[in-house]
């Protein structure tokens, strides 16, 4: 009945979905061994046109991963005994050769089986994709080219980035893990916290791109990649089921993630989050998101990341009780900015205080952040958005309008722009000018 | 380093200008975008124009001059007007070419502008 049911588009997503697993895993494993990723990459690209060309005429491999991992491997080798730029060629090859045949692999006859016998290196391509000495702008197209095989097209565009320059920054950034040598391996635990931490950013900042996408039908190979985040947030929890940072941002993108149907009205509309329909809300997401902070919990070391997962959860227990705890979010909040002082923490901890301190704390708060060294408000959108509904709400109507407008100008969402529009014409005449008496 | 923010709009878009049910969204969109690249100190200059119908376009060959009405190139979308930015480096560019109220209907062209000429003896020099 599945078959019959599902759109070829959705069997077709989840062949492609299939091929990503496989993907990310046979190169984490031949990379971690050649620290060469972009070879890695190419022997493993041939490896997938050689089963093209192969499996056709001699059949499906009992075991398919294993084919492909063999065929690339000894393409990795034959590639290493052909480039014959460097003297020490030969040592290289013998050195290659030596690695290759180290844990996880085999002859053809005697391959180790798929699944958790095969080791996982996928942590250990991610931890090297948030090295601290690749650029961090790099980190996150570089984890999904690798980990998932995205094309580099597709990443540039989501990352809103030249695709020609995207391309120039992944080559170096893999030209800089093979000849600087960098680890392909977990951090120690003193370095673990702030590395993991790169990489929860890194996915973090994926999930982003797609969070302008459509929902009415919206095609899903668009260019958001929600969908990828979140199974790397899924499968960060796997690898490291001890880390309750990584059960942090899945729960943070769980709970993002629920209130997608409810982000846009019928006709497209704007809702924002405190105005959204709480029965559109996916409750499986929620259920699951709170399981997964609850677990982050347990292991008693709060992070960046729970507290953001911890603040979603309280706006959505709208949902449950009807109201939300407002100290209860100003408090996460303050948390958070202790924690990890970005822009987006103090406007959101600024916003938060509107509900318990009133407008004017609130605004004063905003102005602060202003003043900040290294926090640059004025192209962040968000910083203008609420400091004109703080405005308004202080009847300073004339200057409310001008940060309206000033927000409007910085919106990428066509939705969002007609939402603050209508806001800023429904403000009536600045209270504060003078009238005529008469 | 400097960028050309090059606006096409698509037709209907473009008739936007002129609809009184669609001209004050239309028209804020764009003030409210000029504004923030204005106070955010990258704008060094650029225009609206007037819709493609207004456009006289003027080509040179064989000695012969041919004027035809209307733009240069009978396309889907017109170019509707241009910014010229300062900003560090491609990405910000782009950052601001997302915003322009056009990028969602229409395309946003973000191209470098060339350094300045060199000095007049030296520009003649062939």
């Amino acid at each position: 009945m599945a078959a019959a049911s599902s759109p070829p588009s959705a069997a077709l997503r989840a062949a492609e979905r299939a091929a990503r697993e496989s993907y990310g895993r046979l190169l984490a494993i031949i990379a971690a061994r050649s620290r060469d990723i972009a070879a890695a990459e190419e022997a493993l690209a041939g490896a997938f046109e050689a089963a093209l060309t192969q499996w056709p005429r001699e059949g499906v491999p009992s075991r398919p991963d294993a084919w492909l991992l063999t065929t690339a491997r000894r393409r990795l080798l034959d590639a290493g005994r052909r480039a014959r730029v460097r003297e020490d060629a030969a040592e290289q090859v013998a050195a290659l050769q030596e690695a290759l045949g180290g844990e996880g692999a085999a002859s053809p006859e005697g391959l180790p089986g798929e699944g958790p016998t095969f080791p996982d290196a996928r942590l250990k391509l991610l931890f090297v994709c948030a090295h601290p000495a690749i650029a961090p702008e790099v980190r996150t197209a570089l984890m999904l080219q690798v980990v998932l095989g995205l094309d580099a097209a597709r990443i540039a565009s989501a990352l809103l980035v030249a695709p020609k320059t995207l391309g120039q920054r992944l080559w170096r950034a893999k030209l800089r893990i093979r000849d600087a040598g960098l680890a392909f391996e977990v951090p120690e635990r003193e370095a673990l916290p702030a590395r993991l931490g790169a990489v929860l950013e890194a996915v973090y900042a994926a999930y982003g791109t797609g969070w302008d996408e459509d929902v009415e039908g919206g095609d899903t190979r668009r260019a958001g990649l929600a969908e990828e985040a979140l199974w790397l947030a899924r499968l960060l929890v796997e690898l490291l089921p001890e880390e309750p940072e990584a059960r942090g941002l899945r729960a943070l993108l769980l709970f993002t993630e629920a209130r997608r149907p409810a982000r846009r009205g019928p006709a497209g509309a704007y809702v924002p989050l405190d105005a959204q329909d709480t029965g559109r809300w996916v409750g499986a997401l929620m259920a699951e998101a709170e399981g997964e902070l609850r677990a982050a919990a347990a292991l008693k070391r709060l992070g960046p990341f729970q507290l953001e997962a911890a603040i979603q959860s309280a706006h959505m227990e709208r949902a449950r009780t009807g109201r939300v705890d407002r100290q209860a979010v100003a408090l996460l909040y303050e948390g958070l900015v202790r924690l990890a002082p970005t822009l987006g923490a103090h406007v959101g901890r600024a916003a938060a205080l509107a509900a318990v301190q009133g407008e004017a704390a609130a605004l004063a708060a905003l102005d602060a952040v202003r003043g900040m060294e290294e926090m640059d408000v004025e192209a962040y959108q968000p910083y203008w958005a609420l400091r004109a509904h703080l405005l308004a709400r202080l009847d300073r109507y004339a200057q409310a309008r001008e940060a309206y407008v000033r927000a409007v100008g910085l919106c990428e969402d066509p939705a969002v722009r007609r939402f603050l529009l209508e806001r800023a014409s429904a403000l009536p005449e600045d209270a504060t000018l003078p009238r005529a008496r008469g | 380093m400097q960028f050309s923010i090059l606006v096409y709009e698509t037709q209907s878009e473009l008739a936007a200008r002129n609809d009184a049910s669609r001209q004050g969204e239309y028209w804020a969109a764009y003030t409210a975008y000029s504004r923030a690249l204005a106070e955010a100190g990258v704008m060094v200059g650029g225009a609206g124009l007037q819709q493609p119908v207004a456009a006289t376009t003027l080509r040179l060959r064989a000695g012969k001059r041919q004027v035809q009405d209307g733009p240069f190139a009978d396309t889907k979308e017109q170019l509707g007007g241009f910014f010229l930015i300062e900003v560090p480096d491609l990405d910000k560019a782009l950052e601001w070419a997302a915003r322009c109220p056009a990028a969602s209907t229409g395309s946003v062209e973000v191209r470098p502008v060339l350094p300045p000429p060199p000095s007049a003896a030296a520009s003649t020099r062939v």
